[in-house]
């Protein structure tokens, strides 16, 4: 903080005459280098493991391979195939689908037990948010896998539960079931998650707006409703942003379960899925990478429609 | 404050110099044949080492047997899965151009597939005629291509019926069914008795519904290397009335549709779910590492021969089985040949592989030695497995001719079998629709397609 003033003074004598402060300058110059030096080991594995793949992945989705054939060039043929795969779309529709349903239960359960926890004080607040938060701790896979048992019908206590009411137990992986098994495996896996970046929104309202609503003759309803959730909107929409992200990606969940699902979970479920099958089932990653960067095109779109939707007045609630 | 300041700036450089050089000396291991990172132990320090990846559990007695006998050479092994899992990392090596081991353990259904990428060494450049008169005249024919070999066998799966003869007993199963049209009688006599289904329909095993197609005359693919071409002949009638067949059990609801090979399947087959499981010679010694045999599940099994469609012309089919292949990122090709031909061939490995790991060894010094024919198989509660199914089921067995797109394949049959479990379509209309995606891949890759 000290430090502002004394740059924004510089800046205007920069430009008038370098040489008039050489010191300075030099110093403002050091200064912005060791920045980039500090920069770099982040820039460096930036660069090598995300920028350098992506650019290595475009320039495989330009080739075609075929076992019998050479690599040749085709340009943007690749992405037209992609488009225009029946596998691809409908892994598409499958995680858009997926995706509308899953993320308005999500932010419902999240936002509820965030605002009931922020309302409650005691130590079983604390208690309850960590067990919610929990199962985000719990590494995806090792999640998916112990849901995977648990909804095995040998081995899983659905039988058990349904059968003590005499009825038969569904298969949570079957082809009706499968949407709603998966979606309470996310659901679970990241509830605690969301609701943490809302509870800590919730925190940094003003509780002086409490006072002054109660006694405006507010119920805790009300001002849940009216004032709680328009003051964390703005988290609300970053994390529908992200979840919306995350969700087009569906991937580790159901190739987890695939085992476990009796073929219900095709290789081309997701689009990631259908991707990762052609890379290392098929060896065709010219493919699989223009699948990618045709998945990155979609969630783009869908990114755009919904800040475009949410951009009006910054919230999502009038 | 100020040293204090300086002192801890110094602790924090150090401790994350001291992990990062932790980091680096851990991470070790350069290629692939370096004897570091080897399951098992290298005897003879001095000894160029070949790097192997095989799935079989006891494959560490094996590599032992081979090391302590050979001063020349030395084996450095990993298991890296078997199935899909190998597979797709064998793929993954190829597609990279490093990471593959000298001697890699495959299923022979697979060794077009990775010898089109020219992954495969022809080993018959380095001696592997020298060895062919061990295997049987189809173990030969599925690890060739022509004049060309690419693999060395190591045990097959010649098919036949197992049969729970609790249940056969329970329901007045007299005699194990010898034709199809018995096994669905049969199926449909427990069915209406209310006894269990009969067999599974499982569609993560398509290679068994490969093998029954061939079984009935289908011819599913010819294949050329030189000149890529492949002829795919998926819809005959032959292929649709396994298919139709197997359709109508399910559509009974005579056989399960279960995935065989998870815990839920094996809980299923030692509950006695099933009273059939059509399968191959390694299925004893799978079901007994899965835990089948023993308590309630024990004292209840016998195998015989395969159901045929044509008692007077039987036809003996195989499913599974492996192979030592030599890749071409070995770097000693001559020793990894060697190595191949070695490994697994030694009369203490075999026997141990038979009796312990109870895996079906091609090669013809077990198959024609009295012990291994006359075995009484302790799963099959004393039956002579070998003598009485196996052994003859081998010998008339052809062999196979298996495609380079084989995942693809197996990938789209699995799908169609899928929908057949589920009712939503029949058996004729999946292996016309299964004809039409193979040979638009097909030619998308390149093949020079006849149907």
């Amino acid at each position: 903080m000290a430090n502002a003033p004394a740059v924004a003074a510089q800046s205007p004598t920069r430009s008038r005459s370098t040489t008039a402060n050489p010191k300075r300058h030099s110093t403002e110059r050091r200064r912005q280098r060791v920045g980039w030096f500090f920069i770099l080991p982040f820039a460096i594995v930036f660069v090598v493991f995300l920028v350098a793949p992506l650019g290595y992945a475009l320039y495989l989705s330009l080739f075609s391979k075929g076992l019998a054939t050479g690599t040749v060039f085709t340009g943007i043929g690749q992405y037209v195939t992609a488009f225009s795969d029946p596998s691809f779309l409908k892994g598409v529709w499958f995680v858009v689908r997926f995706a509308v349903v899953l993320i308005p239960v999500q932010m419902a359960v999240s936002l509820g037990v965030a605002l009931v926890l922020d309302a409650i004080t005691t130590r079983f607040a604390r208690f309850a948010r960590l067990m919610i938060f929990l199962p985000y701790a719990i590494p995806a896979v090792i999640g998916a896998i112990m849901w995977g048992f648990l909804y095995s019908p040998t081995f899983g206590p659905l039988e058990q539960i349904f059968g003590a009411f005499g009825a038969d137990a569904p298969f949570p992986l079957s082809p009706e079931n499968v949407f709603g098994g998966l979606l309470n495996v996310v659901t679970w896996q990241w509830a605690g998650y969301y609701m943490i970046i809302i509870y800590a929104a919730l925190q940094g309202i003003d509780p002086t707006l409490y006072e002054a609503a109660k006694l405006d003759g507010a119920s805790a309803w009300q001002v849940a409703l009216r004032i709680k959730i328009p003051l964390v909107s703005s988290a609300l929409v970053l994390i529908l942003v992200f979840a919306l992200i995350g969700t087009l990606q569906f991937f580790t969940e159901p190739q987890i379960l695939r085992p476990s699902a009796n073929g219900n979970i095709s290789p081309d479920f997701t689009p990631n899925i259908y991707a990762y099958t052609q890379a290392f089932s098929y060896a065709n990653f010219n493919y699989a990478s223009a699948l990618s960067f045709a998945l990155g095109i979609v969630v783009f779109i869908a990114v755009y429609i919904f800040l475009f939707l949410t951009r009006k007045r910054g919230n999502l609630f009038s | 404050m100020k040293t204090s300041r300086t002192v801890l700036a110094a602790i924090s450089a150090a401790a994350l110099i001291a992990s990062l050089a932790a980091c680096s000396s851990d991470g070790g291991g350069g290629g692939t044949t370096s004897a570091d990172n080897c399951t098992n132990k290298i005897v003879n320090k001095d000894a160029p080492v070949v790097s192997v990846w095989a799935w079989y559990p006891n494959m560490a007695t094996v590599v032992d047997n081979f090391n302590n006998g050979h001063d020349d050479v030395q084996v450095c092994w990993t298991n890296v899965g078997q199935g899909l899992d190998e597979y797709n990392k064998v793929q993954t090596a190829i597609s990279a151009g490093k990471g593959l081991p000298d001697v890699v353990m495959l299923e022979a259904d697979h060794l077009a597939s990775y010898s089109i990428q020219n992954a495969l060494v022809d080993i018959s450049e380095f001696g592997a005629n020298d060895v062919k008169g061990n295997f049987s005249e189809g173990a030969w024919k599925d690890v060739s291509q022509g004049d060309a070999v690419y693999a060395i066998p190591v045990d097959g799966g010649p098919m036949a019926l197992i049969y729970r003869t609790d249940i056969f007993e329970e329901y007045g199963i007299d005699t194990p069914p010898t034709t199809w049209e018995e096994y669905a009688a049969a199926a449909k006599k427990v069915k209406d008795a209310g006894g269990p289904v009969f067999g599974d329909f499982g569609s993560n095993v398509p290679a068994v519904t490969m093998a029954l197609q061939i079984q009935k005359g289908a011819v599913p693919f010819a294949y050329e290397a030189e000149g890529k071409k492949l002829t795919i002949k998926l819809d005959d009638q032959a292929s649709k009335d396994v298919l139709d067949y197997w359709a109508g059990l399910v559509e009974d609801g005579l056989v399960g549709t279960e995935d065989q090979f998870t815990t839920d399947y094996i809980s299923g087959v030692v509950g006695g779910d099933y009273a059939t499981y059509t399968s191959a010679a390694w299925a004893p010694g799978y079901l007994t590492g899965a835990g089948v045999g023993e308590g309630e599940s024990s004292g209840v099994w016998a195998v015989a021969p395969l159901p045929q469609w044509d008692p007077d012309n039987p036809v003996s089919v195989n499913w599974g089985g492996s192979a030592f292949a030599v890749t071409s990122q070995a770097s000693d090709k001559q020793l990894a040949a060697t190595v191949a031909m070695g490994l697994y061939a030694d009369p203490d490995s075999l026997e141990d592989g038979w009796k312990n790991q109870v895996i079906f060894p091609l090669n013809q010094d077990v198959l024609t030695s009295d012990e291994f024919i006359n075995n009484e198989s302790e799963f099959f509660s004393g039956q002579t497995a070998n003598k009485d199914v196996y052994i003859p089921a081998e010998n008339a067995y052809k062999g196979f001719v298996y495609p380079p797109i084989i995942t693809y394949y197996f990938a789209q049959l699995q799908a169609e079998m899928v929908k057949i479990n589920a009712g939503e379509i029949s058996g004729s209309d999946a292996a016309t629709e299964l004809q039409a995606d193979i040979v638009k891949y097909a030619k998308e890759q390149g093949f020079d397609v006849t149907e």
